[in-house]
């Protein structure tokens, strides 16, 4: 009972506070000044239409590849955690139903397709490496659901998720020896603003975390469904 | 009203998701409850922060023919907060699947998912 009030105390004091904020903050009037060098040089610059974009992979490049390693451990954790033993699986579920299978056909290869498109014009449109990644592990969560005994290829999951995290990082020197610093896209030629080849080296960095990406939420995936199947 | 714009609904829904969160991870027994509450906490704190950036009248930061290429200081809202929720999206992810999988060791060890199992960590 004292537990429930304590709750409910700490909760009523949390959102007074939230509430107090909302009623007194002003809304921004004009961009603080690093954004707006951002948005003013991103064209000329960085030579990606998106400023998002050009955000992540060049002026915060450090920061993504930061976070590329963070998803990188919690997949490695996972698969340490639930590593299965190799017994022979006497479970059989209920095959899933007709509909289910049958979209899944259909759907399995228009999903990959479109997280292709999403990761590859990502300095053009709002997307981009992460976002067509999940994009591309949704479709093999579909696969998982419509065959539950399925068998993924580990090793080439593994295989294409250690050459692009590699290829990321060779880039990124790439950039150091041939261009101004570490992660700098300009190396490669800028391009057109707004075509597809433009932006130097970001749609080849947003095109292998997107394969990263969408390698390690596959094979997190997988295990977590082996697991399911060994219980 | 004045109070009804954009940037304000988004953190009116966002700190409601914040408080929805919190309650659940502190009242919840069950550890699979316990950690969709997190989910939801997280998507309040992402809302908040994107909603913070939103000026009046401004669009989305990438360039196309209807902002041109001058000026794009006072024609877009802030990108840095974008990519930073993107990186916290992203962090989101790997934290929660890190978080079932211990609650499935959790369960292979004890065949049971409530909190009020687990003692040895209590305090």
């Amino acid at each position: 009972m004292y537990k429930n009030m304590f709750i409910i105390v700490l909760l009523a004091g949390l959102g007074i506070l939230l509430g107090s904020f909302l009623l007194t903050h002003h809304a921004n009037k004009a961009l603080p000044e690093l954004p707006a060098y951002y948005a003013d040089k991103t064209a000329s610059e960085v030579g990606a239409a998106n400023v998002v974009t050009a955000v992540i992979v060049t002026y915060r490049g450090f920061d993504t590849l930061g976070e590329v390693t963070i998803l990188f451990v919690a997949a490695s954790l996972i698969a340490m955690f639930l590593k299965t033993s190799k017994a022979p699986k006497d479970r059989h579920p209920r095959p899933s139903s007709v509909i289910l299978s049958t979209a899944q056909k259909l759907l399995f290869p228009l999903i990959v397709l479109f997280g292709v498109y999403v990761f590859t014009n990502g300095h053009l449109t709002p997307g981009g490496g992460f976002q067509g990644g999940a994009v591309i592990a949704t479709g093999f969560l579909l696969l998982l659901m419509a065959n539950p005994q399925a068998e993924f290829k580990h090793g080439l999951l593994n295989f294409i998720e250690s050459i692009s995290g590699t290829s990321y990082v060779i880039i990124g020197i790439l950039g150091a020896i041939l261009g101004l610093g570490f992660l700098d896209n300009r190396f490669m030629s800028l391009g057109e603003l707004g075509t597809l080849f433009s932006a130097g080296a970001i749609p080849v960095i947003y095109s292998l975390i997107g394969l990263k990406v969408g390698a390690e939420l596959s094979n997190i995936l997988h295990h977590l469904n082996e697991v399911q199947n060994e219980a | 009203m004045e109070y009804l714009t954009l940037q304000n609904i988004g953190l009116v829904t966002g700190f409601l998701l914040i408080l929805i969160g919190l309650y659940g991870a502190l009242t919840q027994k069950n550890i699979l409850r316990i950690i969709v509450a997190f989910t939801i906490f997280d998507a309040g704190l992402n809302l908040v922060i994107v909603a913070l950036s939103y000026i009046k009248g401004r669009v989305a930061p990438i360039i196309d023919q209807t902002t041109g290429i001058t000026n794009l200081s006072e024609k877009f809202v802030d990108p840095v907060p974008q990519a930073l929720v993107l990186t916290s999206i992203v962090i989101g992810v790997g934290v929660t699947g890190v978080m079932l999988t211990f609650a499935l060791r959790m369960f292979k060890t004890r065949q049971s998912l409530d909190i009020n199992d687990f003692k040895e960590t209590k305090w």
